[in-house]
């Protein structure tokens, strides 16, 4: 028989619906807010640094569950992984383009004040 | 098993039949890592996230040996045309 594994349990799911929402701003990122272990991740870290918000990181190297769990939640295959306001932005190369056309600082000050 | 730079570009050509195409590799020749810059008509109306999504959904199967992919740019057949005037422009 075919068997489908999937990493993103209803527990899984039911915690992250709660995670992603327990911070206006929340990036899963490869190492700590500190110091970040790649270099995409150090990019969002660095653009949400110098936009001065107020912003949790989540280190998925140290949970692979988490890590596998999260590429189903967010349909999205990579990290860094962004949330505002529990719903997903986008990862590094849409933050990148974001703040680069002032979307980015629109979306986070709408977040900040809602 | 190593995903080559042709079979990134023969998958986003026969998915999301592309207008202009660019497929770096950045690995340094063990091809797991890409940029790509990409405008299609299958773009048109759709942000920014849902076109990475579509880039994404097209490379599922080579996502699971390649490293790293950034997108550089998704954008439609016209947005391309307009970036390529600037840019013409600009180096004049």
């Amino acid at each position: 028989a075919v068997r489908c594994f999937s990493a993103l349990t209803p527990e899984l799911k039911t915690t992250l619906d709660k995670v992603v929402t327990s911070h206006k701003v929340l990036v899963f990122i490869k190492g700590t807010k500190e110091f970040p272990q790649c270099g995409f991740s150090n990019n969002v870290v660095q653009i949400l640094k110098s936009l001065n918000v107020p912003f949790e990181t989540i280190n998925i190297l140290e949970n692979e569950i988490l890590r596998q769990g999260l590429k189903e939640y967010s349909s999205w295959p990579t990290f860094p992984q962004l949330y505002i306001d529990g719903e997903f932005f986008g990862g590094c190369d849409i933050t990148v383009e974001a703040y680069k056309s002032g979307e980015l600082q629109e979306i986070l000050e709408k977040a900040m004040c809602s | 098993m190593a995903v080559t730079k042709e079979q990134v570009e023969s998958t986003l050509k026969s998915k999301l039949n592309p207008t202009h195409l660019d497929v770096v590799d950045i690995s340094g020749g063990c091809g797991a890592s890409y940029t790509i810059e990409i405008a299609s008509e299958q773009f048109e109306g759709k942000r920014l996230l849902e076109r990475h999504r579509m880039v994404n959904a097209a490379l599922v199967e080579e996502m699971k040996h390649i490293h790293a992919l950034s997108i550089k740019k998704a954008l439609t057949p016209e947005q391309w045309k307009q970036e390529e005037a600037q840019k013409s422009q600009a180096s004049a």
